[in-house]
């Protein structure tokens, strides 16, 4: 922590007396906030606290009812996300917004694009963003770097590089805003994103960060500011502070177990229900091997890109079987995700605003959607979202309100609860507590550790270490399309785990 | 994951040339076209293959080709437009009108392109700051441009000299062999070669791309999504003004009841290109093609002496075909 910062000097960015409401939601009342140059500041707080709102007023993609902004002491009242990225703050947003069908380099310098008289400056584009991209991902993954690749064939976590990389392409940039930028992405990638705020500040630029991850926080934050129902409850410096006592600030109590689980054992001689041998899809995985007994929770770790999600895809019948064997419940073999449901088996994709949600329908609808009766009786759909709100503690105006009225962290329950209301038999769950806050993944947690008492089987992915070692009766680790080994989480590491996560295909494949 | 050792230096490049031949989205419709035309010419040697005979058809998709470049524009911002058979009909009658009244050529050329200019800007505004579905207001302005059309015409051809208009798509005189096509052909080439490289290379064209391919996105990164929207309009409306000046030079009257549903062949030729009706995708030079394999369709089926419930059935059926196809060769 050697900022170049002077305590006493005047802030670069001055928020004073900032409200925002929707309709009846308060989402933001008279927030006061200094972010100095040269620091990195953490806002923190639950799911609906406020911050991406937040964070898009400062972007200038949402106007505040009230207060006022000043950049460098002048006022600072961007009309829209243009001018407040050529006053010099730029945004990661927490929801994704790319255009799918441009490539890598257009999307970097979309709307700010350089030129050469008429013509767009595509070579331009594209060596400036190749650089960004080779120090976001590494010199190693050179193909992660293609900056004439259409980003509809990225995957998620180097979509997320893209936008960080939109970010930091930013003209002559003052404060750069990261709202959860690290939700998609592994471990390597986040380090090498810390290395690049570790030299924005260096350079004396202010960065405002916002995350769930509280280890992360510790790690890159200055100072942080707790906000809880859209007001600020606490702030400090990090360094004097504990995350128990962030937590705390954040849930306005304090939480006992982060993995509450019941005393439940593995057991043999339970019902098989899923069991892969050498499965393979058309690309991805490669190969994979494993058996699911009823009352147990598998996990699978592995680097983004490894084939994780296109396992759980494969199963659900969303993408072609290649090779090998599948066995579902009594179903052998390939099945449609109609059939996959109605044999009792659910998924939660990991792209929630694409698969999860129906952004634009109500709560009530998203929770009833996949189990609907014949006759579709309103009341009766509004009380099963009523109850799934109440037991998942999603924060939301009402039943009835659009899930895009929702923050992300909610969003994400909105799309568990659908599928918890389903009552399938073997879930596959693809990082299910991805934005959601930490009172509310002990919620989740508390959730699978029921299901799997009630003798549910979980087919967990996740990218979150400590969260499979605190679920999971198993884990196993993909690496490059290779799914090693599940073992009893007794006999892991969380150093065991990115060891064989990063080991090359022929060793885990022996 | 394992395959990234290799640079894009190391790469063979003829054949990187050849998948990314394979991948543009025009190599489809190319393929399309060169069949068809094969498949027609095969069953008409005689008349088919005939260079006279592709002059005629290059000529036939001339207008077509004009309006549907403009109509790219529209759909890969993800909009539609569907009043462009009457605003070509308008037009003529707005060129004949002129012509009538003794404005001299050029004027009357301008007062077409024009009014299409000013019929596209509405479009676009209405869209963009009415937020109104395109859909919905261009099925309107078909309706209420044919309707003014026709009150234009009081119902009626406008018969007047066409002062060498004519000459625009009319068959090469001797004398002016050496321009191989007729001046309206060229006229066409050089607008799609214009539009492909602002699609391609310009700051708008990227731009059109994004906002068809996720509005909200291309809003927060500072693209001035209505501006663009209303800009993408009035310049697929010139584009319809110049086709409905080519339409008068063939016509050399001004019919208001002429073009009638014009703008389908026009979509079906967007669309068959590559283009997509959910935006973001499309490309000029596909979109060529594809006018052109609607005329080689229509002029086959001709050739061949087909019924006329026939050709129609016939037209329908490879449409839908082409399409299809084009959908199997990407995804695979
Ligand atoms: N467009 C909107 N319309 C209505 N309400 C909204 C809208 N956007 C946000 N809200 C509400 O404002 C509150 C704050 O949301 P915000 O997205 O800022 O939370 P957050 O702190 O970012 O949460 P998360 O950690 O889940 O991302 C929430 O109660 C949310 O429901
Ligand atoms: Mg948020």
């Amino acid at each position: 922590m050697t900022a170049v910062r002077d305590p006493g000097a005047a802030p670069l960015l001055e928020i004073r007396g900032v409200s925002k409401r929707f309709g009846a939601t308060r989402a933001l009342s008279s927030i006061d906030l200094d972010v100095r140059a040269g620091e990195v500041h953490a806002v923190l707080g639950e799911n609906g606290a406020g911050k991406s709102t937040l964070m898009k007023v400062l972007g200038g993609a949402l106007k505040p009812d009230d207060g006022a902004l000043r950049l460098d002491g002048a006022p600072f009242t961007p009309r829209d996300p243009r001018q407040a990225r050529r006053a010099g703050v730029a945004v990661v947003h927490q929801e994704r917004a790319l255009c799918p069908h441009l490539t890598v380099a257009e999307n970097v310098f979309l709307g700010d694009e350089p030129t050469r008289g008429p013509w767009l400056d595509a070579r331009a584009m594209r060596t400036r963003s190749a650089a960004l991209l080779t120090q976001l991902a590494g010199e190693a993954r050179a193909s992660r770097t293609d900056p004439s690749a259409k980003v509809a064939s990225l995957p998620p976590g180097d979509q997320q590089l893209v936008e960080i990389a939109r970010a930091l392409a930013a003209p002559s940039p003052r404060v750069i805003v990261f709202d959860e930028p690290t939700s998609t992405l592994d471990a390597a990638d986040v380090a090498r994103l810390f290395e690049a705020i570790r030299a924005l500040r260096a350079r004396g630029l202010a960065v405002v960060y916002v995350s769930h991850f509280l280890e992360e926080v510790r790690a890159i934050a200055d100072r942080f500011t707790v906000l809880r129902d859209g007001a600020k409850v606490a702030e400090g410096e990090v360094a004097s502070s504990t995350i128990d006592g962030w937590v705390s600030a954040m849930a306005g109590r304090a939480i006992e177990a982060l993995y509450p689980r019941s005393a439940r054992a593995a057991d043999p001689s339970r019902e098989v229900v899923l069991e892969a041998r050498a499965l393979a899809g058309v690309r991805l995985p490669r190969d994979a091997s494993f058996t699911l007994r009823r009352g147990e929770v598998l996990g699978i770790a592995g680097l983004v890109g490894a084939g994780r999600t296109e396992l759980l895809r494969a199963i659900f019948g969303l993408d072609p079987i290649a090779r090998g064997a599948l066995r579902v419940l009594h179903v052998e073999g390939a099945a449609r995700p109609h059939a996959r449901l109605e044999a009792g088996v659910g998924m939660l994709s990991e792209d929630r605003a694409h698969e999860g949600v129906a952004l634009a329908r109500s709560i009530a609808d998203n929770v009833g959607l996949s189990r609907l009766p014949w006759i579709v009786r309103e009341g009766a759909q509004r009380a099963i979202g009523q109850r799934w709100i109440e037991r998942l503690g999603i924060r939301a105006p009402s039943v009835d309100a659009p899930v895009s009225a929702l923050s992300g962290g909610n969003q994400q329950k909105v799309a568990l609860a659908r599928l918890l209301h389903h009552d399938v038999d073997v879930l596959l769950l693809d990082e299910p507590t991805r934005g959601v806050d930490v009172a509310s993944k002990a919620t989740l947690y508390g959730v699978v550790d029921e299901l799997a008492t009630r003798g549910k089987a979980v087919l967990l992915v996740s990218s979150q270490v400590p969260e499979l070692l605190g679920v999971c009766d198993r884990i196993a680790v993909m690496a490059r399309g290779v799914l090693g080994p599940a073992r009893p989480v007794s006999e892991w590491t969380e150093e065991a785990i990115l060891a064989e996560a990063t080991a090359t295909a022929t060793a885990t494949a022996a | 994951m394992s395959a990234q050792t290799t640079t894009p230096k190391q790469l063979d490049l003829p054949r990187a040339f050849a998948r990314a031949l394979a991948r543009a989205p025009w190599a489809g419709p190319l393929v399309a076209l060169v069949l068809v035309y094969g498949f027609y010419a095969a069953l008409a040697p005689d008349t088919f293959a005939r260079p006279e005979i592709v002059v005629t058809m290059l000529c036939q998709t001339a207008v077509v080709v004009v309006a549907a470049v403009g109509m790219t524009l529209v759909i890969v911002s993800g909009g539609i437009d569907l009043s462009v058979g009457s605003v070509v009909a308008l037009g003529t009658v707005v060129v004949a009108k002129a012509l009538r009244g003794g404005l001299p050529l050029p004027v009357a050329v301008l007062a077409a392109i024009a009014v299409s200019i000013g019929v596209g800007a509405l479009n676009g505004v209405a869209i963009a700051r009415l937020k109104i579905m395109p859909f919905i207001v261009t099925l309107g302005a078909m309706s209420v441009l044919r309707g003014a059309a026709k009150g234009l015409a009081h119902e009626e051809m406008i018969y007047v000299d066409a002062r060498g208009l004519e000459s625009l798509l009319a068959a090469l005189p001797k004398a002016r062999a050496w321009m191989l096509v007729p001046p309206g052909v060229w006229l066409a080439l050089g607008i799609s070669v214009a539009a492909a490289l602002v699609l391609r290379s310009t700051r708008f064209g990227r731009h059109v791309v994004a906002i068809g391919s996720s509005e909200p996105t291309a809003r927060l990164c500072g693209v001035r999504v209505d501006a663009t929207k209303i800009a993408v309009y009035a310049l697929a409306g010139a584009l319809v003004g110049v086709a409905s000046v080519l339409e008068f030079s063939r016509l050399t009257l001004g019919d208001p009841t002429d073009s009638v549903g014009l703008e389908l062949t026009v979509i079906a030729a967007v669309v068959i290109g590559g283009g997509s009706l959910a935006g973001g995708e499309g490309s000029v030079f596909g979109t060529v093609l594809g006018a052109l394999l609607m005329t080689v369709i229509r002029s086959g089926n001709t050739h061949l002496g087909l019924r006329s419930w026939v050709q129609e059935m016939i037209t329908g059926a490879i449409i839908v075909l082409a399409v299809a196809l084009d959908g199997f060769r990407r995804r695979a």
